[in-house]
């Protein structure tokens, strides 16, 4: 199986500090990867250069068999990487839909001036599309709240709603149950995984939680001091000493308060 | 809502056409300086709704006019066809290539910069003794495609001219403001970042944003050179760049109609002001200034919404 996202010997160095380094890895598609590891373990950094908002020091990064190292974030998105953030980006002065049939209007216009400016933002498919996302990710209730009200969970869900509107190929989700209750957590990664698989998307998500990994996740990448140190299965994978190390020292209250994975 | 708002336009336009039969001459006038201002504004609000405040957009309106005062002295060129679309297209690309720089700055930064470059040119134009420097320089009578008119026919057609520009632009800003470069105003506003990782360069949408208010701007100054007859590089300096802002703020960036009531009851509350109260006019202009923001926070053109807002909950 030919991978959709490869990944050579990636390096990023702000000034002394390395924040990642020979990061090697393949993606095949319609996989799930589930990222872990400690704060300031480089899983962040690596979905920031992976979406073109870092430029990596070192390594090469492409997409079906393209190189996309180092573009710009807009044209790594038009190519199909799409991504939503630890705090949730949407527009707060709008309405859920008006979020949506914006992100369904970008998606839908020709690129490039005359494209933006003569496809209308509101056409009845933008306005169905952005409904059937609305009820693809279950926040149809909040159709027409402002968005700056809204619970921190729909705003994840809206977030990740608004990636996905081009329909990319590859979403990389950056912690997606983070600020999120213990007991909504699951309910969430059910909308959200359940969504994007009816969609055929690859993924690639931080957690934090290790049982949201082991339920959702294909497989599982563990980030220690900006590189890859266990690779695999969930199971497999969170059975590694270094990870359990790194669970038990870093995730001292989870660990304490969850059966052991091992 | 689309079509009558259009409805009502139209009509308001046509009114408008007839003023000359039954307005008298001095509120003819004023309505032409009132609605080639309106264009400049017209610029601001597009600019406003992404969260952007020129307080340079006199640079504009004085390249406009001075192109079209230009073109009659040293070319000769003296019809209106021509010479306001070359101010309008001559202040359009001064907005480009400074646009480059512009359109990465935001905020206070924008303003001030934006507010630089006009200033840069005005002491430019204070400088230069061969375009009479403060004194400025009068402006050829202009011809209507080989017809040149006097007196009261001249201001008249120049007001036709003026409302014809006018509606065309409406229609054309009402047209961008429904398409998704001109939607993505507010998102510009609220969140770059998302605009960005939705695949669109927001630095290339508000560049295009400030060429279009640059040509508006353009086309504003070169109408206004042409009803005053005269220009000079006042119309370059900060204290005309503050009257559009002022503008702005009493008509609000809730519609297009909006610049050109806004522009016209500035107009008309100044010209009042002024008979009234000779001395302290400015007082007058200020205190509407304040009651506006104070009790109109969204202006003018937030009227209609609160009254249909209004209508929608009295129903039952």
């Amino acid at each position: 199986m030919t991978a959709i996202l490869s990944v050579r010997d990636l390096e990023k160095t702000f000034g002394s500090v390395v924040a990642a380094r020979d990061i090697t890895l393949d993606v095949p598609p319609d996989q799930t990867v589930g990222i872990i590891g400690a704060n300031g373990a480089g899983k962040t950094t690596f979905v920031n250069m992976i979406t073109g908002h870092l430029r990596p020091s070192k390594g090469a990064i492409s997409f079906e068999g393209q190189d996309i190292t180092g573009r710009p974030s807009r044209e790594i998105t038009r190519l199909g990487i799409s991504r939503s953030f630890q705090i949730a980006q949407i527009f707060p002065s709008l309405t859920v839909f008006e979020n949506m049939s914006a992100a369904t209007a970008i998606a839908r216009a020709p690129v490039g001036f005359f494209g933006y400016a003569t496809a209308p933002v509101e056409s009845p498919q933008t306005v169905a599309e952005a409904d059937a996302a609305i009820e693809l990710f279950r926040i149809t209730r909040y159709r027409d709240a402002l968005a700056s009200t809204l619970p921190q969970g729909v705003r994840k869900l809206l977030d990740i709603a608004m990636a996905v509107a081009g329909s990319p190929r590859v979403l990389l989700l950056d912690e997606p149950t983070s600020g999120i209750s213990i007991e909504e957590k699951f309910d969430l990664m059910d909308v959200v995984m359940s969504a994007l698989k009816s969609r055929r998307i690859t993924v690639l998500f931080v957690e934090h939680d290790m049982e949201i990994v082991e339920r959702f996740a294909d497989r599982v990448l563990a980030f220690s001091d900006g590189t890859v140190i266990a690779d695999g299965p969930p199971a497999a994978a969170l059975a590694d000493a270094r990870v359990q190390e790194l669970i038990s020292g870093t995730k001292r209250a989870a660990a304490a308060q969850a059966p052991a994975h091992a | 809502m689309r079509w009558r708002s259009t409805l009502l336009g139209g009509i308001a336009f046509l009114v408008a056409a007839t003023a000359p039969w039954f307005a008298p001459n001095w509120f003819v006038s004023l309505m032409t300086i009132a609605f080639a201002n309106a264009l400049v504004v017209l610029g601001l609000v597009i600019m406003w709704r992404a969260g952007l405040v020129s307080f340079g957009q006199a640079l504009y309106y004085c390249v406009g006019a001075y192109t079209v005062a230009l073109l009659g002295r040293w070319a000769g060129i003296t019809e209106v066809f021509v010479t306001v679309l070359l101010g309008g297209l001559a202040a359009g690309l001064v907005a480009w290539v400074l646009g480059f720089l512009l359109a990465r700055y935001r905020e206070i930064f924008f303003a001030m910069l934006s507010l630089a470059f006009s200033m840069i040119l005005y002491g430019v134009l204070v400088k230069t003794e061969r375009l009479g420097s403060t004194d400025g320089f009068s402006v050829i009578n202009p011809t209507f495609l080989g017809y040149a008119p006097h007196s009261q026919m001249l201001l008249i057609s120049l007001y036709w001219l003026v409302l014809a520009i006018c509606a065309t632009s409406a229609l054309l800003v009402g047209a961008y403001f429904r398409s998704v470069a001109g939607a993505l105003a507010v998102p510009i506003r609220d969140n770059e970042i998302r605009v960005e990782f939705l695949g669109v360069s927001v630095n290339r949408l508000i560049h295009i944003k400030l060429v279009i208010a640059g040509v508006l701007g353009g086309f504003g100054g070169a109408l206004a050179a042409l009803t005053i007859g005269h220009v000079d590089p006042n119309m370059a300096y900060w204290t005309t760049s503050g009257g559009f802002v002022f503008v702005t703020v009493l008509a609000g960036a809730g519609s297009v109609a909006a610049a050109f009531v806004g522009s016209l009851v500035f107009e008309i509350v100044r010209s009042f002001a002024f008979a009234i109260l000779p001395g302290f006019w400015q007082l007058i202009l200020g205190s509407v200034l304040l009651l506006t923001i104070l009790f109109l926070p969204e202006g003018l053109g937030s009227i209609v919404k609160r009254l249909r807002r209004r209508r929608e909950t009295a129903a039952p």
